[in-house]
């Protein structure tokens, strides 16, 4: 075994404690750290596990609700669908390790989620993925795209969760550093949840699964580190995915919460066992002591150091009764898993770990007794007593300037420029992605992958009191664009976006989670990026009544180039679930019937072209005045929708989006394989803006002629103004004046738009 | 009727083909773990469900032919019960030499998840009185490119063993080719066993058997074994 380095501040610094944190962190010990908990206290100080920059922002996001069951704060938020049923659901990312290493950052970004949301005794029923890579054309991004899918595919394929939804979009600033953002949802009985918690002191703490190796050291802290170049030197700290152990996992631990002899479980994700066991004890308001001989081990001669730092996947801590022990291990034996007890609860309000010099398990020889203590700090300096910071905001003073753009220059034409954004890869088909993804497993996807606004899942809820069926639609999105141009605004707006998703499929928001994805937070105009994005999240919560339940943040995503600091994108995406009534108010997004008047529900908006698609390719960069948002507009429109989902009064429902109005009545025809003979009407101007303007607060619906009566009293009490297009029908959309598309062009354009990237 | 779905560690479909059975077709299910040495007393129909058994390591499906169960499964074979393997359960079949060839890679060499088409070109328990219709399933493999031998492929075809065939749409797409994996003879299900009592397919029936779901197409294939399970 190699001699551990003596602790000095300068090891401490090349650990990304700051000077300062280093003097606090000698003075609440009183002593110096040894080189184990100079370790434990860099990974849970770090931004990755403290939340250190974010944390007094994100107080602001409301988090309440009559259907929340637990918030923010637990491995993932828990929200109450009725009848003693709960979805449980997450989005975390997992940028850099994809960055590094695109399958296995990717799937083990899947492997993470999943684990949050079955750790709280729930069975995971899907996931959506939402990804964010560089231009086209960057030389990186085919092989990015190629390899994050795969591994999203490789981890939920196998595992056996459906991939149901998701958004994939392309800006040159993501160049140097892409987003993965994996959201997973599960479901639970509302009165069998499990928390993350230490309770009972004597308790035993058992390690349950994969056993540990050298993966991912120190990857808390490299998720809290802007990328310099050579980043490739970090492939070591990237951690390998075992899909087969991850579903061995769900199975033993969903026996094992059945047998009901736990008080709390967590899963050991970034920063490994410490974080686990600290977080467990600190929720509790205990301490745990470990003992590190009879950890399960894949790698000889591993240090106290590594064992506590160590990444690797598919690992669970849980803490049982006395005396239930073996209950836990038995079925463990079942479902061929490794477990051992491994330490037990206390009541110091410590975290103590045992380990002897120089002993390796994998040897052969015994456990050795009364091992000596390599770790005893305070479990409070470690999680409420670390670093929090109210770093300083300043407005990017030069954003206005972008506002700027005279689009009056620039090359307009509406036939070919709606089929070059159809074939855009921001904008067409996603089929190349959702196709290697299993969105089907579990005979419960209702609206699949490009089919619907949103993804539509059927829960199959049965225990020893019977079967129900449950439906919830779910939707990711965000525009970082928006966000670029105006955080406030553009955060408001992607809140909006996921929630108007759920309400064209029929289904009423119930609960949010959010992954905020930033640059360097000790740049001020990132922190006023960050601080502006959360009380947009706030506005638009507040003003849809929907509260964020969970979430994560992941700050750094930025890039040292020549010329200074390159941030990605401000990009907060939003993961909105919603709850149907019934089977029959399931609403489809392509227009079905010949015949059926077609409208667009929503306010006019002012057709300002800033941050969008068609703008961003004229122009080669993110500029122009953003849209703005009338929330209380917002919430009559989805209110509206709702309603009349319910009553059966729409046949289509379809969201303007990227590309705007034009974008979105060619894929109504498209996704409805039915054309439409259509005219704007006299408020809509045939200008770049009036057609391609991304507006928010707007929805094509079509509406079959026997109930128009009863949709224009709806609307009319609703307050939300209507605009009649035109009628459902024929070969090809037409827009009198303007132009006619056939369905086959439109469709073949729409159909293309990734084969720039990974060809035909 | 009884039917038993085997649960391999990496089955994943296995609550599909249960909920199917159970649940939409109206059949007395359950599941049996692969450490099990014997079914249920009176089991009809076993099914070997989709997943991807012991990880797919090694081969998808070699491993799976050794669990425990696997010897009564056999037993129940050579009894003339009905046995279906479906995905996973297909791939498990060719490893166990219970249905011949193999089943590799897909040759664009991704996982593919979309509806295909498929023919019934054979009668047997799974198909009465469904020869030549034309049945949209969904598939979801990455290894569905069925493979073998010039002289097994003119056994199966002699013996009219091909229970399934991908077919092309009224208007092909040429980005959706009708053979979504590069199958020998667009093979996508075959027929074994000693009274056609094996079935093995690439294509996901139970996950096509309710209106919710996209079509039903998926339930004829139960309800045809219900029928030859009560005939018997």
């Amino acid at each position: 075994m190699s001699r551990e380095p003596a602790v000095t501040p300068e090891l401490a610094r090349e650990h990304g404690l700051t000077d300062d944190e280093y003097t606090i962190a000698l003075k609440a010990i009183g002593r110096t750290p040894s080189f184990p908990e100079l370790g434990v206290l860099s990974v849970m100080w770090s931004e990755h596990c403290s939340y250190k920059s974010s944390r007094v922002h994100l107080k602001r996001l409301p988090t309440k609700g009559p259907r929340v069951i637990h918030g923010p704060g637990e491995n993932a938020g828990v929200v109450d669908i009725g009848d003693g049923w709960a979805v449980v659901f997450k989005m975390e990312s997992h940028n850099h390790p994809s960055f590094i290493e695109p399958y296995q950052g990717a799937a083990t970004g899947v492997g993470g989620i999943l684990r949050d949301v079955f750790t709280m005794g729930a069975r995971p029923v899907a996931v959506m993925d939402s990804l964010r890579f560089g231009e086209p054309s960057h030389p990186r991004t085919p092989g990015l795209l190629r390899g994050v899918v795969a591994g999203i595919a490789g981890y939920g394929n196998a595992f056996g969760v459906p991939t149901v939804g998701g958004e994939v979009q392309f800006d040159a600033a993501y160049n140097g550093n892409i987003l993965v953002n994996a959201f997973a949802l599960g479901l639970c009985r509302s009165d069998r949840l499990f928390l993350g918690q230490a309770k009972g002191v004597g308790n035993p703490i058992l390690y349950v699964g994969a056993r540990t190796g050298r993966d991912g050291i120190h990857g808390a802290t490299m998720a809290s580190a802007e990328f310099e170049e050579g980043e490739e030197a970090e492939r070591p700290t990237v951690q390998v995915g075992d899909p087969f152990m991850e579903k061995l996992l769900l199975e033993g631990c969903l026996e094992i919460f059945a047998a009901d002899v736990l008080e709390g479980i967590q899963d050991m994700g970034a920063a490994g066992l410490t974080s686990s066991t600290v977080e467990m004890a600190s929720r509790a308001g205990n301490g745990v002591e470990l003992w590190l001989d009879r950890l399960p081990r894949r790698a000889k001669h591993l240090t106290p150091y590594e064992i506590l730092l160590s990444e690797s996947q598919e690992r669970m801590i849980m803490v049982a009764r006395v005396g239930e022990e073996q209950r836990v291990l038995d079925i463990c034996a079942k479902w061929d898993l490794d477990a051992q007890v491994v330490g037990r609860v206390t009541d110091t309000g410590r975290f103590v770990v045992r380990a002897t010099p120089g002993y390796d398990p994998l040897s052969g020889a015994p456990w050795p007794d009364d091992p000596p203590v390599v770790v005893d700090l305070p479990v409070d300096l470690l999680t409420d007593a670390a670093p929090v910071y109210t770093r300083p905001c300043v407005d990017d003073p030069r954003l206005t300037d972008r506002y700027g753009v005279d689009a009056t220059g620039l090359a307009f034409d509406p036939r070919s420029d709606l089929l070059e954004l159809l074939s855009a890869p921001n904008v067409g088909s996603r089929a190349w992605i959702y196709r290697q993804y299993d969105h089907i497993v579990r005979d419960g996807t209702m609206v699949r992958p490009g089919a619907g606004d949103a993804a539509v899942v059927r829960l199959y809820c049965e225990d020893e009191r019977g079967r129900r069926e449950k439906l919830i639609a779910m939707s990711s999105d965000c525009n970082g664009r928006f966000c670029e141009l105006d955080p406030r605004t553009g955060a408001a707006m992607a809140v909006a976006e996921a929630c108007r998703n759920l309400a064209c499929v029929g289904a009423a928001p119930i609960g949010l989670t959010d992954c905020l994805n930033f640059g360097n937070p000790q740049r001020p105009e990132i922190m006023a990026q960050f601080r502006d994005a959360i009380d947009g999240i706030a506005d638009a919560c507040k003003a849809l009544g929907v509260p964020v339940v969970s979430g994560n943040v992941s700050l750094y995503n930025e890039t040292t180039e020549q010329g200074g600091p390159r941030a990605v994108l401000p990009t907060p995406t939003i993961g909105a679930v919603g709850l149907f009534e019934k089977v029959s108010d399931v609403v489809g997004a392509g227009f079905r019937t010949a015949g059926d008047h077609v409208f667009v529900l929503g306010p006019r908006g002012d057709d300002r072209l800033g941050g969008s698609e068609w703008l961003t390719r004229r122009t080669g960069k993110v500029c122009g005045r953003p849209p703005s948002i009338d929330l209380a507009a917002e919430a009559a429109l989805q209110s509206l929708l709702v309603r009349a989902a319910r009553e059966g009064l729409l046949a289509s429902a379809h969201d303007c989006a990227e590309g705007g109005l034009l974008v979105a009545l060619a894929e109504a025809c498209i996704m409805g394989q039915s054309g439409a003979a259509l005219a704007l009407p006299a408020e809509y101007a045939v200008t770049p803006g009036g057609l391609f303007g991304e507006d928010p607060s707007r929805v094509l619906v079509s509406v079959t002629p026997y109930v128009l009566e009863l949709f224009s009293r709806r609307v009319a009490e609703a307050g939300v103004p209507c605009a009649f297009l035109g009628r459902v029908g024929g070969a090809s959309l037409s827009l009198e004046g303007v132009a006619s598309w056939g369905l086959d062009e439109m469709r073949e354009a729409h159909a293309s738009a990734l084969d720039e990237i990974v060809g035909r | 009727m009884r039917a038993v779905v085997i649960q391999f560690p990496g089955s994943n479909a296995d609550f599909d083909a249960l909920h199917t059975l159970r649940d939409v077709v109206g059949v007395e299910t359950s599941y049996v773990f692969h450490k099990t040495p014997t079914l249920p007393a009176g089991t009809d129909l076993v099914v070997l469900p989709g997943g991807f058994s012991y990880g797919d390591y090694l081969r998808c499906g070699a491993i799976a032919r050794f669990a425990p169960v696997m010897a009564d499964v056999r037993r129940h074979v050579e009894r003339g019960g009905l046995l279906l393997g479906i995905c996973n359960g297909f791939q498990i079949l060719t490893e166990a030499g219970l249905l011949p060839g193999a089943l590799t890679r897909n040759a664009h060499l991704r996982f593919e998840c979309r509806d295909v088409l498929v023919r019934v070109d054979a009668d047997g328990p799974f198909t009465q009185d469904l020869r030549g219709r034309v049945l949209r399933l969904p598939v979801a493999h990455a290894e569905g490119r069925y493979q073998a031998d010039e002289a097994t492929l003119q056994s199966l075809e002699s013996k009219s063993l091909v229970a399934f065939r991908y077919v092309p749409a009224a208007t092909p797409d040429a980005r959706l080719p009708a053979n979504p994996n590069g199958s020998l003879h667009d093979i996508a299900g075959l027929y074994g066993g000693p009274r056609r009592n094996v079935l093995g397919l690439m294509p996901h029936p139970e996950r096509m058997a309710e209106p919710i779901l996209g079509g039903t197409d998926g339930r004829l294939l139960f309800h045809s074994a219900v029928r030859a399970a009560l005939a018997r």
